[in-house]
């Protein structure tokens, strides 16, 4: 029971917004000592894990080039594109993103998408200039709001796409441990029994997605009665 | 052949770069530990693969207690008025698009090409990792697109770099220390211990309740570990395997298709999972922390139900 340590330590650690940094280190360290492990092997083995882990951080490459568009005036200029468009609403822009993320993301195109490159230079204006398009200048909440929809349309429309490809690395992943225990499947098959949740994560979230419109009507209506 | 040690070098640069001009920065009151913390990041990057586990593991703490004690700050100059962005986007037009949509195109080009190019036999990149190696590529190719088109500073790039990355700040290495946290867990035995408590405390002899504990299971031990590929051999290995497939003669398959994105629903809802989940609070400037993690619940759980359904009336279908 001792093992689960550095689980408490999180949960009580994220709770009272204490630097995650400095919870996830301690959470690390104490889950190694209570496995066995002496201190200073512990911090070896933090350290390798570290250094392991670096690929993660890869994508922060793109921000010299995307910075250098945003000065000058990429986010503006994806705002004025929507601007443009009388039909487009904050609902709609997300929709969009959301069918095109998923559909490319089960051909295996992953990497048409992300945070930093995607949602914050292009997608996330692109909803607000929308909302501004139908309502005028916004509330901070209100543009708060379409900011967290717009990260949430590229997370749930990747994770319910990709599994569809059968190269993907959870695929494979599947396939490898089912292997080790004497089973052998086929990733074809894996992919095609991923459709009916992904059929189900696009009609609940697309659902959401045009009530979203809704209620940023109502929040700003709430915001104006109350200035 | 190009290997992620390039790319890894090629990142270390940058973080050296956003380190050196935090350190020229007198408008950031905290530039000494900006400049230490991206500084100890850089030589992880350039460096790493050659120092000592010991060393490297004193190396996060250092970045750790940099961020924690005082913490990190920012620089106050605007780089761009409003009025000058409106204004240059007016100029521009959506010729600004061309080098962001670069990224993509040539990252989805370049995992394409990569697998079918060899120069005397051997391919020109590592193919275990092309599609990390195919974006640096690719954030090149676009930066020097970029470069060409606005002709800017030569050092605007790592200037906007170190704008961008200070405003994140150290929400930018939390799901590589998650990553490293997982990897402990894994070493401890984690996994083995939460099937355990399980296995002892729910009643499994219903078809029911054992597919709805192996998918909740994949979801929960999902959020605690913030990975579906940490939690999928543990849970599969624990009840998945034993009960669903040879208690009760359900299909692996579709048992584990349905079981990874049981886990993915987890995803949607931890913290843990910061790159998803925290990193774009930060990349948005979202006062909330978790105002992302709270838009994905509600589709988290309705499609954790529908998942738990799914399985269970297709897994046992002959």
């Amino acid at each position: 029971m001792l093992t689960l340590v550095g689980i408490v330590i999180v949960v009580i650690g994220f709770v009272l917004r204490i630097n995650p940094l400095l919870v996830v280190t301690i959470a690390g360290l104490a889950t190694g000592i209570a496995s066995g492990l002496g201190p200073l092997e512990v911090i070896a083995a933090f350290g390798k894990a570290f250094i392991t882990s670096r690929y993660v951080a890869i994508v922060w490459l793109v921000l010299p080039v995307i910075g250098l568009l945003e000065h000058a005036g990429l986010k503006e200029r994806a705002r004025g594109v929507v601007a443009g468009l009388r039909a487009a609403t904050a609902s709609r822009v997300l929709l969009v993103y959301f069918t095109i993320r998923q559909i490319t993301a089960a051909l295996g195109l992953t990497s048409l998408g992300g945070h930093a490159q995607m949602v914050r230079p292009l997608i996330a204006p692109m909803a607000e200039g929308a909302a501004e398009n139908q309502y005028g200048e916004l509330p901070e909440k209100v543009r708060h709001k379409i900011r967290a929809n717009a990260a949430a349309v590229d997370n749930i429309a990747l994770f319910f796409g990709e599994d569809i490809f059968i190269a993907i690395g959870s695929i494979l992943l599947i396939r490898g441990f089912l292997e080790q225990n004497g089973i052998r499947v086929e990733p074809t098959q894996l992919a095609i029994w991923a459709i009916p949740t992904a059929i189900c994560a696009f009609v609940i979230h697309c659902t959401r997605l045009l009530l979203l419109d809704r209620s940023l009507r109502a929040d700003i209506a709430r915001e104006t009665d109350k200035a | 052949m190009i290997t992620l040690e390039h790319v890894y070098w090629l990142t270390g640069l940058m973080m050296l770069g956003v380190a050196i001009i935090n350190a020229r920065d007198a408008t950031n009151p905290r530039r000494l530990n900006n400049t230490a913390f991206w500084g100890i990041y850089a030589l992880t990057f350039l460096a790493g693969t050659h120092l000592p586990d010991i060393a490297n593991g004193f190396l996060v703490i250092g970045m750790v207690l940099v961020a924690s004690i005082r913490g990190l700050g920012q620089g106050k100059k605007e780089s761009a008025t409003r009025e000058e962005r409106e204004a240059s986007a007016r100029a521009w037009g959506n010729k600004l698009f061309i080098p962001a949509l670069t990224i993509p195109l040539v990252t989805v080009l370049g995992t394409i090409l990569f697998k079918k190019i060899n120069v005397n036999g051997s391919p020109i990149v590592d193919l275990k990792q092309v599609t990390v190696i195919s974006l640096a590529i690719a954030t090149l190719i676009a930066l020097a697109v970029g470069m060409a088109m606005l002709r800017p500073p030569l050092l605007a790039p790592i200037k906007e770099a170190r704008r961008l990355l200070d405003a994140v700040g150290w929400a930018a290495v939390l799901p590589q220390m998650l990553a490293a946290l997982g990897a402990l867990f894994a070493i401890a035995g984690v996994g083995n211990v939460v099937t355990g408590i399980a296995e002892r405390w729910i009643p499994l002899d219903n078809a029911l309740v054992v597919v709805m504990t192996y998918a909740i299971g994949m979801a929960v031990f999902t959020m605690i570990m913030g990975n579906a590929f940490a939690a999928f051999p543990v849970m599969t290995a624990g009840i998945g395997l034993p009960l669903i497939v040879q208690r009760f003669g359900g299909d692996p398959t579709i048992m584990a298709a349905i079981g990874m994105l049981s886990g993915f629903c987890g995803t949607l809802m931890t913290p843990m999972a910061a790159n998803f989940n925290i990193v774009p609070t930060a990349l948005l400037e979202l006062p909330d922390e978790n105002a992302v993690i709270k838009v994905q619940i509600p589709t988290a759980l309705m499609l954790l139900a529908a998942n738990i359904l799914l399985m269970y009336f297709l897994v046992f279908r002959h």
